[in-house]
């Protein structure tokens, strides 16, 4: 492996176009490119301006769905609680997990791409304005409405999963199955539009000089989530129109007694449901492969091996969805091709993993708020790859699968894979736009947060049991959330991170935020 | 023992030290079968080692941040990325996969020359148990309870009736799913007698959290004791509260349920000819008494709501004591 060509030293000075400009030239152009104000606002497609509500929004389902797990945890917390009853409870962990990740977690790492990537990308905008719009608008009103149907206790109960035959009408007569199963394939749809705006930027909307060897670690993240998101929706998308069309009209297609087969399902969700795994991770580790280098104030080490990861996780990430069907007496020679997918995609997070801690070694880490939360990402996320290759184990899979292990695991994996980042990344960006220096309040959220992310880890404790006689420990994940929004008023010093290379090739007004330095 | 326990300590889960569970181990971790004795191993080889591979990982980023340049400067080069981040996980995640699939393959090949089969269906949210004959004839239905000998295979074709369960006993094995239009077979073996709690693993609706059993290991004479007292018929009633106990029975319960040597044949529900033995009501959801049984007739829909039982409320407290008398009396 050798180190990256460097980049180009002398920048362009000349015009493509030598022809003489018009006077009133830039005063037209500012106006074309001014923010809308007032109700206008709403019909801003900037990227700038979408990507702020797309992250507000996915933020605010956040919180919402955060709530939902606190009152799962009341209810939790005693043997024999009566403070939620059967109906609710399973409603709550249904829409906990489906609003986690549908209307959190892959909208909000789009949104983070919608609002960093032109500017790293030296573009004024997304290639299609209007579609990131549309997939925002589409978002929202779908998730208001998907959320909305909470309170009317009429909420989908089926398990984020869905399984049939329990979701399916004879088991499932009313129209909560319906809310899912509709909205989440609306919402899948606006993804998609989301990803194909993003491969489309980021293939044909790069700064002059800019090939793809020297794309933004970020960028190659943002391009590797894109596609794997093009791959693997369409897989949920058409298991929720066949459970659809089950539903209303009676076609058996997970009906055994008539000839339909309740596996199809599993095996079409997970298709989908194991990458979706790694589409939330990649975008943060890219945020990470940005963040690390600028807190260690030196270049990114092993700048290739951490894009071949990349491209790795994304490959092979299509290779374990049975990883989550260890446990449907599916043959064992089959089982053991899955088993060993599960242990090899560990390698390409553990390129990443040690290209940080190598980069943070050959640098000197100055220890701010992003630093902080990257360094718990490191440590919960670890945490949540090693549980990880623990349920690849085949034998160990069918004790711990669908027990509070695996709630464990998974919640290692996405709050230190991505929300942890995520919060690195706003402490990171917001740095220079903060208005009031906030360190204290932000390193007490990273405290709170570190401290707060213990979770109830019991391999013999299984899941999803409303009245759970023997109760479960409460983590507190959420006590923090509240005091998030605080700036560290530092800007970073001595940044090295490849975008800002690019500041003299492409106009200035649309860099603040992805080059944090200097403003 | 000891010694295994005080290293679960060590490798700090820390909700089981709260929760002073070092004297009170999870099932997984204390096996009472061949199956779960290799997966616990399994479980100890990959605490131990994810342990001492995330202390590893923790010490080297603690390192990289606060060593002095000159120490850590090994660390920053491509060379450690290469051998940390590639290298060492390929021999590790080899060593580990050829060892779990050693005992994997012992797992599901183990076969038995003349196996126990007992058949277990999954239904919302209790379980039908029939055992079979060598031929596959049903020698027995009884529902919740699963009585099997100790040392010998059994072996457990699990069905679905309605939607996705799956039967887990930690004690004994890892869990395995009853889909419907399948037959999973899941093989057990007891090595010490014992009552082994197990639980529906698969969100089932609304009374998955209710949806538990039994598994009892018993020496072999006993095993056989028990198997020929269950095929007896339902015992006479021998007082005369019993009696008009058994004429409310099969007027108001024998639609559903069966009680074999009476009138009473229904197949809704679980099969009560001997339900005064087994150890819990409801699919593990109360205890067995008298009492309890009185308190299920009457308000089965406060306790374990939208199970398939009505709540029967409108008996006089005798009738209801004299029916719960009865059901409680089917030894």
């Amino acid at each position: 492996m050798t180190p990256p060509a460097p980049l180009p030293t002398q920048l362009p000075t000349e015009l493509p176009n030598p022809l003489p400009r018009p006077d009133d030239e830039l005063a037209r152009l500012e106006a074309a490119w001014k923010p809308p104000s007032g109700w206008k606002l709403l019909s801003a497609v900037n990227n700038t301006h979408i990507g702020l509500f797309y992250i507000a929004t996915a933020f605010a389902f956040f919180v919402a769905a955060g709530i939902l797990a606190l009152l799962m945890r009341i209810q939790l917390a005693v043997p024999e609680n009566t403070f939620l009853d059967q109906v609710l409870y399973n409603q709550m962990f249904t829409m906990h997990g489906t609003v986690m990740m549908f209307l959190f977690a892959v909208p909000v790492v789009e949104a983070i791409g919608v609002l960093l990537l032109p500017n790293m990308l030296g573009a004024r905008d997304l290639p299609f304005p209007r579609l990131s719009a549309y997939a925002y608008w589409a978002y929202l009103i779908g998730g208001v409405v998907f959320f909305g149907s909470l309170f009317f206790g009429n909420a989908p109960d089926g398990g984020w999963f869905m399984n049939p035959p329990l979701t399916s009408y004879r088991y499932s007569p009313g129209a909560n199955a319906d809310w899912w199963l509709l909205g989440i394939g609306f919402i899948e749809i606006s993804a998609i539009a989301g990803a194909i705006e993003i491969i489309v930027g980021i293939l044909r909307t790069r700064a002059p000089g800019m090939s793809l060897d020297k794309l933004p670690i970020y960028a190659w993240a943002m391009l590797v989530f894109a596609g794997m998101i093009v791959f693997a929706f369409p897989a949920v998308i058409l298991a929720t129109m066949l459970l659809e069309l089950e539903r209303a009209f009676h076609w058996p297609f997970f009906v055994a007694e008539l000839g339909g087969d309740p596996l199809l399902w599993q095996h079409l969700f997970w298709f989908f449901g194991h990458p979706e795994v790694y589409i939330i991770f990649l975008p943060a580790a890219g945020m990470v492969s940005l963040i690390v280098p600028t807190m260690a104030r030196t270049p990114l080490l092993a700048h290739r091996l951490i894009v071949l990861a990349l491209a790795g996780t994304g490959f092979l990430s299509f290779g374990l969805w049975v990883h989550h069907m260890f446990a449907t007496g599916i043959p064992q020679l089959s089982l053991s091709f899955f088993s060993a997918a599960g242990m090899a995609v560990a390698i390409p997070s553990g390129i990443q993993i040690f290209a940080w801690i190598a980069t943070m070694a050959s640098g000197r880490v100055q220890l701010k708020t992003p630093a902080l939360f990257v360094l718990g990402f490191l440590a919960v996320f670890v945490i949540g790859g090693l549980t990880g290759v623990m349920v690849a184990v085949v034998p160990f899979d069918w004790q711990v699968h669908d027990t509070y292990f695996i709630v464990a695991h998974l919640h290692y994996v996405l709050f230190g894979g991505m929300v942890f980042p995520m919060f690195a990344a706003f402490y990171y960006w917001i740095g220079c736009r903060a208005r009031w220096p906030a360190r204290r309040i932000a390193v007490g959220v990273f405290r709170i947060r570190a401290l707060a992310y213990r979770r109830h880890r019991e391999p013999g404790a299984a899941r999803r049991l409303v009245g759970n006689a023997a109760g479960a420990a409460g983590s507190g994940l959420f006590v923090s959330m509240a005091a998030a929004f605080t700036g560290d008023g530092g800007s970073w010093r001595g940044a090295e991170g490849r975008e800002e290379r690019y500041l003299g090739i492409v106009p200035r007004e649309s860099f603040p935020r992805a080059a944090s330095k200097g403003c | 023992m000891n010694c295994a326990r005080a290293s679960l300590c060590l490798v700090a889960l820390p909700a089981l030290v709260s929760l002073g569970a070092c004297g009170n181990m999870p099932a997984v971790l204390d096996p009472h079968g061949s199956n779960a004795q290799q997966t616990a191993q399994i479980a100890w080889v990959l605490f131990w080692g994810g342990g001492l591979i995330f202390v590893f990982v923790m010490a080297l980023a603690a390192y990289a941040v606060f060593a002095s340049p000159a120490h850590r400067a090994w660390l920053g080069r491509q060379n450690f990325v290469v051998g940390a981040g590639i290298v060492f996980p390929i021999v590790t995640l080899s060593a580990l996969l050829f060892y779990t699939f050693k005992v994997s393959g012992e797992l599901v090949g183990a076969k038995d020359a003349a196996p126990l089969k007992i058949e277990i269906v999954g239904e919302m949210w209790w379980w039908r148990v029939h055992y079979v004959d060598a031929g596959g004839a049903s020698v027995l239905v009884t529902a919740n309870e699963v009585h099997i000998p100790v040392g010998r295979t059994v072996e457990l074709f699990l069905e679905s009736a309605d939607v996705l369960h799956s039967f887990w006993v930690p004690n004994l094995a890892g869990k395995l799913d009853l889909i419907p239009g399948r037959v999973n077979v899941l093989r057990v073996k007891a090595d010490s007698a014992g009552v082994f709690r197990g639980q529906c693993a698969e969100y089932c609706g609304a009374q998955h959290a209710k949806m538990a059993f039994h598994v009892v290991a018993h020496a072999v004479p006993e095993f056989d004791a028990w198997l020929a007292a269950q095929q007896l018929p339902a015992a006479a009633p021998r007082t005369p509260t019993l009696e008009r106990g058994m004429t409310l029975f099969i007027a108001n319960c024998g639609a559903c349920h069966t009680v074999r040597a009476t009138p009473a044949a229904g197949q809704l529900g679980p099969d009560l000819t001997h339900v005064g033995s087994r150890l819990a009501l409801a699919a593990g959801t109360l205890p067995n008494n008298v009492g309890t049984i009185a308190g299920w007739i009457a308000a089965s829909q406060h306790i374990k709501p939208e199970n398939r039982m009505p709540s029967f409320d409108r008996f006089t407290g005798e009738e209801l004591r004299a029916l719960a008398a009865y059901v409680e009396s089917l030894q």
